[in-house]
């Protein structure tokens, strides 16, 4: 479903949304910062960051909320600036749903479609139509504090879904909603999305959920996007140490560069440990070794003299989560690094237990190179 | 991030509304509050005489440059410097800040109880506490001062039950005392200070007082030293809500009180309706607002904050994103 | 449910009982057959139907009445307006608005009501009904202003902009979502208008002319001369009236918010 589409690789695709250089000030604090960006068409697009950062701004620059106070955003090609938010061609699903307490669920859904004057039987197909998509047939009677929580974020999602609109905004849908239900949501929304060619703008301060839908996520901090990729590039490419601690767990290793050469850079820590990363820098250069825990190869016995990147320590902790267990291995200089490895047979002991001597090991190519 | 406020665009629909709904309670407001006081004030500079309207010097616009000269000529202080002079007016002015003081003290000892009941009480009664309590209100203020009198006459009820306690010999006289104005006021205005110190004492997020207790704060110590400064708005507002029209409180010592010493509300009113003295009595109103110029400031000041939404101990409803 | 403590049922008992034991007592009396207060007379309905023949009286209720709903309309439409205009609205001159909306709460009646008069003296309007019904709203306005600004300030934000995110341009959204929604605030606020003008005497006795008497002022110059028992009457009368019709909107607000679960004192 999700393979070979990449629209943003493709030099003759036009996006459908634009910002462009887009600022936004509110008194000193400055929320958007020169941003640009693009989205495709069909993408399932997500803002991710901390709270803060912009994302919900940029979000609500889009519907027509806020004016920018810079640059231009463009629909379709069409700089929107001036077009006010009832008249746009997007719709949004707020974070606390904001649905009508005084209409019923299907007035609710059917709220927006009477905005343009259709037909009423018109209207009352597409609201069914609407329950039906989000599994909610037959209770287009009730009113909004006669459902749960989670019946109550579907009618949201019927309602800004009901007008097809070209792109639909989610603020933070899933934030009030506990951990299994949000993963089944996430899989629903996947599903509408691509069922229904709609273009989705999602704001999570959730990576995993942004992980799990998005075609791309541009990831921000402070008002400004630090690197807009696919999920993959994000984890294993992350572009800076912000993205690389922000994103999934890391070791970070600073130190200097000996030596390059064949693609690959010597690197000198603090500690005077030496390790082989394939990169593409000067030496001399001050940088980051950006290293997953999972591409770490922990093992209770002497790793073999070849090893790349070999390191001996003691298991200082282990953090046990069920299907994935994390070591964090104190180094003889007292450095800690982190090992996760997936438990894969049920053992009634741990291989490798606290205090116990290991060795760590990682091909060159496992690890990052970052320079900021 | 807080909400800003909507800016229409100008030239729809929406833009003309809005400037109406500015628009016409403004100037009602200009034409009705604002005017007729500033009338007041140059009245208050007049003289009085036998005419219509009673009073002098007259703006005649006919007159061109010349009348408002004359006009501008015929304006003194006169009046004020008659009421500075005279005992009458400044011990009515002292007794009336005197009494809406005590008023006001009774009317906190007798509500804080009374609102902070009504707070506690549970969550399904309270709608119905506060109905009970305003009730009284809706009924006819004129009646309950009526009612008070049915009750302390010479041979009403209070007597008749004192009487009957054996708590005293002859019927005493509580009509036409000082006493009998308290109670009156008491009574009238309770439901002011109740519903304010009620709405500030109700927004109290009660986990607060768990966390006083969890920390080692005794129950009587924790009202003293989180309920009532985190209430300190209500009590302002119900404070002031109660001192500031009861200093030109009229009907209440007219019918309650004695003959000594009036309130200032009673002698402006002597003034205007038995002495047909507009002007001074227009000073007497004058000299009035400038006594309450400072308690109004801070209740506006108050009532300001209040639509700015600042919330107090809990957080309110409505957005409160962030970016 | 919490259990409440004795201090507390106890001030609430004491609080509630000192505010209903004058009506109470001004109720029972109004059946009195005996003029005196002192004489039980067994109960009586003479001066109820001495009442039905009092035209004076009749005359006054009803201008009462009339001044009360029209200047009461009129207050809840500008002061809904007012409150619409402060919370949600910037413009000049914002903060001496806020100020003049304030101020009669507080000003004490003798001031606005002389001011009022003077002012209708100085553009030669004779005063009579249209005058009451001036001085009225102009004071009832600002608690119509009060009342509904405070449920606008609560007010969820977020339905009006999911609203226009849906196509209802700003000024049908107002009417579509904001107004239903504040709609028991504004009926608060009218039958506080109501009230406050049916009741009002001193503002009243101001703008009042020939011919326009109300209620209050009629009961008032009967009363300086002492308590009568038709008064009790009138009295019982206005307090049952009105405790009805406050009882009535409370449930009728009530049923019909609780398909919205919100509170009508709220």
């Amino acid at each position: 479903m999700r393979r070979g589409f990449a629209p943003w690789a493709d030099p003759t695709a036009a996006p459908l949304v634009r910002f462009e250089n887009v600022s936004k000030h509110f008194g000193d604090v400055t929320a958007v910062d020169r941003l640009s960006l693009d989205v495709y068409r069909n993408e399932f697009f997500a803002l991710l960051g901390p709270s803060g950062c912009g994302k919900t701004t940029l979000l609500r620059l889009l519907a027509g909320f806020e004016m920018p106070d810079g640059g231009r955003v463009l629909l379709d090609g069409r700089d929107i600036a001036a077009v006010p938010p009832h008249q746009r061609p997007v719709n949004m699903m707020f974070q606390s749903y904001a649905l009508f307490p005084h209409l019923s669920v299907a007035g609710n859904i059917a709220f927006g479609l009477r905005q343009d004057g259709l037909a009423k039987a018109a209207i009352s197909a597409r609201v069914d139509e609407m329950l039906a998509l989000v599994k909610l047939e037959g209770l287009g009677g009730r009113r909004p504090d006669q459902l749960s929580g989670g019946q109550r974020q579907r009618v949201a999602l019927a309602r800004s879904l009901a007008k097809r609109p070209q792109v639909l905004l989610l603020d933070e849908p899933m934030a009030a909603l506990d951990r299994k239900l949000r993963e089944e949501t996430q899989f629903e929304l996947i599903d509408l999305q691509a069922r229904l060619g709609l273009t989705f703008v999602i704001v999570t301060h959730d990576q995993e959920e942004a992980m799990t839908v998005a075609h791309r996520i541009a990831v921000m901090d402070k008002g400004r996007i630090v690197q807009a990729a696919t999920p993959a590039e994000i984890y294993e490419q992350p572009r800076s140490r912000w993205v690389a601690e922000f994103v999934g767990d890391v070791n970070l290793i600073e130190g200097v560069v000996l030596e390059t050469g064949a693609g690959e850079a010597m690197i000198v820590d603090k500690g005077g440990r030496r390790y082989r990363v394939t990169a593409d820098v000067a030496v001399g250069a001050q940088v980051f070794i950006a290293l997953r825990p999972e591409k770490v190869r922990i093992q209770a016995v002497p790793a073999p003299p070849d090893a790349p990147n070999a390191m001996r320590g003691r298991v200082w902790d282990i953090g046990y989560l069920g299907g994935v267990s994390i070591y964090k291995v104190r180094l003889d200089d007292g450095a800690v690094v982190k090992a996760s490895v997936a438990n894969v047979a049920r053992l009634t002991g741990q291989a490798i237990g606290a205090d116990d001597e290991v060795w760590l090991s990682w091909p060159p190519d496992a690890a990052v190179v970052l320079t900021s | 991030m807080g909400r800003q406020p909507i800016h229409p665009r100008p030239g729809s629909a929406f833009s003309l509304g809005s400037k109406l709904a500015v628009a016409a309670p403004y100037l009602w407001l200009l034409g009705f509050f604002l005017v007729p006081f500033l009338i007041v004030v140059k009245i208050s500079l007049s003289e009085t005489a036998i005419a219509q309207p009673p009073y002098t010097p007259v703006l005649d616009v006919a007159a061109g440059w010349q009348g408002i000269r004359d006009f501008v000529a015929g304006l003194s202080f006169a009046n004020y410097i008659t009421i500075a002079g005279d005992d009458l007016y400044v011990f009515s002015y002292l007794k009336s800040l005197k009494v809406a003081a005590v008023s006001t003290a009774l009317l906190l000892l007798c509500g804080l109880p009374l609102a902070y009941a009504m707070a506690r009480a549970p969550r399904s009664v309270r709608p119905l506490l506060v109905t009970l309590v305003v009730l009284p209100f809706w009924t006819s203020f004129l009646i309950r001062v009526y009612a008070w009198i049915n009750i302390l006459q010479r041979d009403g009820l209070l007597n008749q039950a004192l009487l009957w306690l054996g708590l005293i010999d002859q019927p005493t006289t509580w009509l036409a005392t000082d006493t009998a104005v308290y109670i009156g006021l008491v009574y009238s205005y309770l439901p002011f200070m109740v519903l304010p110190l009620y709405a500030s004492l109700e927004k109290l997020d009660e986990t607060l007082l768990e966390a006083a207790a969890d920390l080692g704060c005794p129950r009587w110590r924790a009202f003293f030293v989180i309920t009532i400064p985190l209430a300190l708005p209500g009590l302002g507002a119900g404070a002031l809500l109660c001192f500031i029209p009861i200093v030109g409180e009229f009907v209440i010592p007219d019918l309650l009180g004695g003959s000594d010493a009036a309130m200032i509300g009673q002698t402006l009113w002597t003034e205007f309706f038995a002495n047909k003295d507009w002007p001074v009595a227009s000073a007497v109103a004058v000299v009035l607002v400038v006594l309450l110029v400072a308690p109004i400031s801070v209740y506006q000041y108050l009532q300001t904050r209040e639509i700015e939404g600042r919330p107090r101990g809990r957080p309110r409803g409505g957005r409160r994103g962030g970016p | 449910m919490r259990r409440m403590s004795f201090t507390n049922l106890v001030a609430l008992a004491l609080g509630l009982a000192f505010l209903y034991a004058p009506i109470a007592i001004l109720i029972i009396y109004s059946f009195n057959g005996s003029r005196l207060v002192t004489i039980w007379g067994g109960w009586s309905t003479r001066w109820y139907t001495a009442l039905i023949e009092d035209r004076a009286m009749i005359d006054a209720a009803l201008a009462s009445l009339g001044i009360a709903i029209v200047s009461a309309a009129l207050a809840t439409v500008l002061g809904t307006m007012a409150a619409l205009a402060l919370t949600r609205l910037r413009f000049r001159g914002r903060l001496p608005f806020a100020a003049m909306v304030y101020a009669p709460l507080v000003m004490p009646e003798v001031i606005t009501g002389l001011s009022l008069l003077l002012l209708f003296v100085a553009i030669d309007l004779d005063r009579g009904f249209f005058t009451i019904i001036i001085a009225h709203t102009t004071l009832t306005m600002c608690f119509v202003t009060v009342i509904v600004q405070s449920r606008l300030v609560g007010f969820d934000r977020s339905l009006e902009e999911a609203a226009m995110d849906l196509g209802c341009p700003p000024g049908r959204t107002f009417f579509a979502i904001t107004l239903p929604l504040i709609m028991p605030a504004v009926i608060a606020g009218f039958l506080l208008a109501f009230s406050l003008s049916l009741d009002d005497l001193v503002i009243a006795s101001f703008t009042t002319g020939p011919g326009a008497t109300t209620l209050p002022i009629r009961i008032y110059s009967e009363v300086r001369l002492g308590v009568k028992p038709e008064i009790n009457a009138v009295c019982t009368i206005f307090i049952t009236v009105v405790a009805v019709a406050v009882i009535a909107a409370s449930l009728i607000g009530k049923s019909r918010d609780r398909g919205r679960g919100l509170a009508l004192t709220t």
